[in-house]
């Protein structure tokens, strides 16, 4: 029982990290109708910033509104550079884009920082949260974290008028950019909030996994994985999948007997497939209908 | 002014003229290099016609039937898998080795373009990208150690040239011939394919589904036909990489290779068979080209140039 308890505990400070990236995916679907592949690349750029910033001594929460806004400015800058000139063309034209963004990300990391792991601190200090206490205060910080950006992305979506654009635009561009909103923009913006909150992700994600150009890969595997879960859409959903992700990523490697352990990420991936097939819309996504 | 009109006139008739013989040309010249380059270009260039090969085969399912993967990868390490462990065995020739490689991917091809077709952009691209990131992992689980070679892989044995060629040529140029008549025989099919009744009916599915579905195309079963034939064509050069790389490893097949096919097929042009050569020149030597730029800076070259290529011919690749 202690154990299952310990697995539990264990799996939601791993999907509290799912949680945080699947809500950037969430966020970028929200604005472009689709995935973007090269999210990890780019949130692991923005934390090595951080780390940056950090080995010159400026204070942590100096930093923390630094790079959220700089990692902005940078999706802003490449949905203007990168995505908007692909206006109108087809799905595989952006898929190879993302890819190419992908090895830039990659490529100008290791170029600057060099592919050497590093360690870099956490803002809510190391050890358990209270004297005996399962949940290490990282752990904790960052479900906090995360439940505050699900609350704001939401107010977001729901209640102002540019998410409910932003919406739209997803949605429906023709029929949006016909009632007066500026599609383009708008994508802009959803791309710089998704870059924002992927940094969010990276710089709570990197004091766990360490820092290094690959560090993102399987987070983001399994940030989708928890997206996907939650249905896409829905910012509360994306966490649950996350957490959901998490905790059963925990309890196969604990309860699966031989190959548990070198399953975790095909877990994800199962997950995924599985989900994909039976119920698209995931937990609380919306249904999707098409008008042919 | 007034000679311009007639000597255009005869310069376009030339160039039609001429238009016959380039098949003619790039097959003497496909024939004449093997003997022309040492051994390393000669490795090269069988990878380039592997590679063309396996984005043939992807062509088939996107150029043909407008569904895309990012995971063909899988079906490459299948075959190459495949090869590899039927010769470990000594369960057969190598040259049946192939074929045996072809069932399996065709088989596996229809198996997960069941439920694959179900899925439309988005969802289609992200299961098959997971498909690519699993199988390094599944090829690595100590419960299938003894058969796959866990992350040592497996050596393959060097195939022996066949008797009556002993005289004339070496290892490399024979699988340099093998790889060549392989890939052009699938080449034919792929032709034949694209203009048979089948072809037809996933060229419709590709324009308009509802409207191919009532005009009595059976939407499923036709869309993973087309999963399953192009996963065999993939899984053909997979299986022909491990006979001429005579190794197979799980890293020998990360999720990067797929992303290649799928660049190789972007790059080569989707829908144009021929183009299939042009991607896997692409794939085998364009990054060398961006690391001898710069080492630490190549990804980020291959990256601009691939945005590059997208930009200056976005419309060639269709429009929403």
């Amino acid at each position: 029982m202690e154990q299952l308890v310990t697995q539990l505990i264990d799996g939601i400070s791993a999907g509290s990290i799912y949680a945080c990236m699947a809500l950037s995916v969430v966020m970028i679907y929200q604005a472009i109708n689709h995935l973007n592949f090269a999210q990890g690349e780019m949130a692991m750029f923005s934390t090595y910033l951080a780390w940056q910033l950090l080995q010159w001594g400026l204070p942590y929460w100096v930093i923390f509104p630094a790079i959220v806004a700089a990692s902005f400015a940078i999706g802003y800058a490449v949905e203007r550079a990168a995505i908007h000139p692909l206006r109108g063309a087809s799905e595989l034209s952006h898929v190879v884009v993302f890819i190419a963004l992908f090895s830039i990300f990659n490529s100008a990391a290791g170029f600057i920082w060099g592919f050497g792991v590093k360690s870099v601190p956490s803002p809510f200090g190391e050890g358990p949260l209270f004297e005996g206490a399962l949940l290490g205060k990282h752990q904790a910080g960052i479900l906090v974290v995360t439940l505050v950006l699900v609350a704001a992305l939401w107010v977001f979506l729901r209640l102002t008028r540019v998410g409910l654009a932003m919406r739209a635009a997803a949605a429906n561009p023709r029929s949006a950019r016909l009632v007066g909103i500026p599609v383009e923009r708008v994508g802009a913006l959803g791309w710089g909030l998704a870059s924002a909150i992927g940094a969010v992700a990276g710089m709570l994600i990197a004091p766990i996994i360490f820092l290094d150009p690959g560090m993102m890969m399987s987070v983001l595997l399994y940030g989708f994985a928890g997206a996907v879960l939650g249905g896409l859409t829905s910012p509360l959903g994306a966490v649950l999948g996350g957490l959901t992700v998490g905790i059963f990523e925990k309890l196969v490697e604990a309860y699966v007997p031989v190959v548990g352990e070198q399953l975790k990420l095909p877990i994800a991936l199962a997950v995924i497939i599985a989900v994909l097939l039976f119920r698209p819309s995931g937990f609380l996504g919306q249904k999707i209908v098409q008008r042919v | 002014m007034e000679d311009a009109l007639p000597s255009g006139v005869a310069r376009v008739s030339l160039r039609r003229r001429l238009a016959p013989l380039w098949p003619w040309l790039i097959a003497m010249v496909a024939l004449a290099l093997p003997f022309a380059v040492d051994s390393f270009s000669l490795f090269q260039l069988t990878m380039v016609l592997i590679y063309a090969i396996a984005i043939l085969g992807l062509n088939v399912l996107t150029g043909i039937s407008g569904q895309f993967s990012l995971g063909h990868g899988a079906f490459f390490a299948l075959g190459a898998y495949a090869t590899a462990i039927l010769l470990e065995a000594g369960a057969m020739p190598y040259l049946l080795t192939i074929p045996a490689a072809a069932i399996l991917c065709l088989v596996a091809g229809y198996l997960i373009g069941l439920p694959a077709l179900r899925l439309k952009s988005v969802h289609l691209a992200l299961a098959t990208f997971a498909l690519a990131i699993a199988i390094p992992e599944i090829v690595k689980l100590s419960i299938f150690e003894h058969v796959t070679g866990g992350v040592h892989g497996i050596l393959v044995g060097v195939p022996p040239v066949p008797p009556v060629l002993k005289q004339a040529i070496g290892v490399d140029q024979w699988l340099y011939f093998l790889t060549l008549g392989i890939g052009f025989g699938l080449y034919l099919m792929s032709c034949n394919l694209a203009d048979s009744r089948t072809g037809r009916a996933l060229k419709a599915l590709r324009e308009n589904e509802v409207a191919a579905a009532s005009m009595g195309v059976a939407t499923s079963r036709y869309k993973a036909v087309a999963f399953a034939i192009s996963a065999m064509i993939t899984g053909i050069a997979g299986s022909l990489c491990a006979l001429v790389v005579q190794f197979v490893a799980p890293d020998s097949f990360p999720f990067q290779l797929s992303i290649a096919l799928l660049v190789g097929l972007v790059i080569g042009g989707i829908g144009s068979l021929p183009g299939a050569l042009a991607g896997g020149v692409f794939v085998v030597f364009v990054p060398n080209i961006a690391e001898s730029v710069s080492k630490g800076l190549a990804g980020a070259i291959y990256g601009l140039l691939l945005i590059a290529i997208i930009f200056s011919n976005r419309n060639a690749l269709g429009r929403h």
